[in-house]
């Protein structure tokens, strides 16, 4: 036996359509959580990181002890924190004698874990530590420049994976069209060495250069850090195939009618089929009147319509 | 695209350069910074070059660009959305080339020469709306033509809902459900019952308990409770009070019920306020004595064959048991 359930208020029907998987997906949540131990350090990278991301994040602050996304059967909580949170990234930060400041940044796919990446935190320099122009200080969930450097990017098989999950985190929602004086932050990525990318955030200051193209400058404003490689796991390669599906091969529908003007803004074609008017029934039902002087009216001219017709065919 | 070794991915605003190498890894903290920076600058600026020679629009916040869609690739989320599979109307009329028409949502009713709604409340050519429904040659004899119609029209109803649970299934089956619907397993039916018991509500769950608690003497409240368990909802009793003044429908109950209390009173002594059996014996005892000084008086010694008196007495003395009889019956009846 099944019974068909349906939400009962709007509200809830439209939070699981925002939920459902969609043609054209808009961007990823990120979910940040720590393990059982934390270092200073890790609690404020993580909390960085959480304010960096403000608007598409959700910050776990409670400690997670069967979290252990590398160990099998370590991920059954994760996951079910990814589908009760919608979030599809997730940064665990976890502190032991082993493998002190770690970071975990993974990726999910149907809330199953996709791929992972873990590296260490070293030479950590938070926000407040820096001292810039606060004017220039970048906004809330506007877009980002990226910026990766070095050769390792390309040739080191675990700092392409990062890259790849780095960009998937900062990277912030895709976009069609873009507000150009919108734009005040830019990451930048270096491979320093073969394990090891200094990662800063910075807030872009343009000035003028006499072209249409201003002069970029980049002021620091931290955190920065740098991240050690430590592990990672590559997704496998059916999973990678069926993640990578895109919505190209089926475009959007054209919308027909619709076009947009400088001045009037957005115009519609409206095509109105002939009004015969002739052959309209009206019936005099006017709001205004009194309900029993309506229907008296109503009564008394009953057969208005037909008895018109009558007159018209004989 | 600006040179051979910087990559620029307008979509994600991303710039690489993939041939860069650190020349000489400082030996300070401060003069790695400053060169990443240094490097960080040229690249933005890459991007910068081609951002702002995109062809923008003016709007009131600032110009806008149209951004090209992204070259790197990344993953998606979750799975694309999987086409819903067609239901069983559709496979057939898609067989049977039956194509979809608009309809106008009134209709111009004849009978009642008004616009009326082509579905739903009020509407045109309603089944429930008929009057009269002629008599066939076919029909049978006893059953009602109108109760039939509405359960014919419930029956369709039900089984358009059925339909539509066998569509459903089929769509969940290839995972297609529409986001807000969920199929959930109804209560298996116990074997032998006919209807499937419906799965009680966390509501209906908490009226069980008050009920029960409330079959106590004391009303469940010197019961033990529960971890968690609340208070009854309602702990004291139902009381309704019936309206003072004298009027129609309920407020001529309060005379109802005071008629029903007096009555009762009155039937339940009314034997003692007339015990024809009593009277009549006390009738004929008063009778007989006014009869005997009668003859007394008139003729003393001639009576004697005459008397019926050993009769009379003997009916006197039956009437008096089957009256206390009766009176005995009616006490036990009290007790009982």
């Amino acid at each position: 036996m099944m019974k068909v359930k349906t939400p009962t208020k709007g509200k809830i029907k439209r939070a699981l359509e925002k939920r459902a998987p969609k043609l054209v997906e808009t961007g990823k949540k990120t979910l940040i959580l720590q393990g059982t131990k934390t270092s200073g350090v890790l609690n404020s990278v993580l909390t960085e990181i959480y304010h960096l991301k403000k608007g598409s994040a959700v910050r776990y602050t409670r400690k997670n002890d069967n979290v252990r996304p590398f160990e099998s059967g370590g991920e059954t909580s994760l996951e079910f924190f990814s589908l009760k949170t919608d979030c599809s990234i997730f940064v665990f930060g976890s502190h032991a004698k082993k493998r002190p400041n770690n970071l975990v940044i993974g990726r999910m796919y149907d809330h199953h874990i996709y791929d992972l990446v873990e590296v260490g935190v070293e030479n950590f320099k938070s926000m407040e530590s820096y001292s810039y122009d606060k004017k220039i200080s970048p906004r809330i969930g506007s877009k980002p420049f990226i910026v990766f450097v070095g050769e390792g990017f390309e040739n080191v098989e675990e700092l392409k994976h990062l890259k790849e999950v780095l960009l998937d985190l900062l990277r912030g929602e895709v976009v069609e069209s873009l507000n150009i004086a919108g734009i005040d932050r830019a990451y930048v990525c270096t491979a320093v060495s073969s394990n090891r990318v200094f990662l800063t955030h910075c807030a872009l200051r343009l000035k003028r250069s006499g072209t249409i193209v201003p002069r970029m400058e980049l002021v620091e404003v931290g955190p920065s850090m740098d991240l050690v490689m430590r592990r990672h796991r590559l997704p496998n390669e059916g999973l990678r195939k069926e993640a990578m599906k895109t919505s190209i091969d089926k475009p959007k529908k054209k919308e027909k009618n619709v076009s947009q003007d400088a001045i009037q803004g957005k115009i519609g074609k409206i095509y109105i089929p002939d009004q015969k008017v002739g052959d309209m029934k009206v019936i005099n039902k006017s709001k205004g009147v009194k309900r029993e002087r309506r229907e008296a009216k109503l009564n008394r001219d009953g057969h208005g319509p037909a008895s018109k017709k009558w007159k018209e065919s004989s | 695209m600006e040179t051979t070794n910087q990559i620029v991915d307008l979509g994600n605003l991303l710039a690489f350069d993939c041939t860069h190498q650190l020349s000489s890894i400082p030996s300070s903290r401060e003069e790695l910074v400053e060169m990443c920076l240094q490097k960080g600058t040229e690249l933005v600026q890459a991007i910068a070059n081609d951002l702002f020679n995109l062809p923008s629009t003016e709007d009131v916040d600032g110009p806008i660009v149209k951004l090209p869609p992204p070259i790197t690739k990344l993953p998606r989320e979750k799975h694309l959305p999987k086409p819903k599979p067609p239901t069983k109307w559709e496979t057939f009329a898609k067989m049977k080339g039956i194509k979809k028409h608009k309809k106008d949502k009134v209709v111009w009713d004849e009978q009642t020469g008004t616009w009326k709604r082509r579905y739903g409340y009020d509407r045109v050519n309603d089944d429930q709306d008929i009057p009269i429904i002629e008599a066939k040659s076919t029909d049978e004899p006893g059953e009602d033509p109108f109760a039939k119609r509405q359960a014919d029209k419930k029956n369709r109803v039900d089984k358009q809902e059925r339909n539509r649970l066998q569509n459903l299934k089929q769509a969940a089956k290839v995972g297609s459900l529409p986001s807000h619907i969920q199929l959930a397993a109804r209560a298996l039916p116990i074997t032998g019952t006919q209807t499937a018991p419906e799965k009680l509500s966390k509501d209906d769950l908490g009226n069980v308990a008050g009920m029960a608690a409330a079959a106590t003497a004391s009303g469940g409240k010197f019961d033990k409770k529960l971890q968690g368990e609340k208070k009854p909802k309602h702990e004291q009793k139902y009381r309704k009070f019936l309206p003072v003044a004298e009027g129609k429908g309920t407020g001529s109950k309060e005379k109802e019920q005071t008629d029903r209390v007096l009555n009762k009173l009155i039937s339940k002594n009314s034997h003692e306020v007339l015990n024809i059996g009593k009277a009549v014996t006390m009738y004929n005892l008063k009778k007989e004595k006014k009869h005997q000084n009668q003859k007394g008086r008139s003729a003393s010694s001639t009576s004697s064959k005459l008397k019926p008196k050993g009769n009379i007495q003997k009916k006197l003395t039956n009437k008096k048991g089957s009256s206390k009889s009766n009176n005995f019956k009616t006490k036990s009846k009290r007790s009982a």
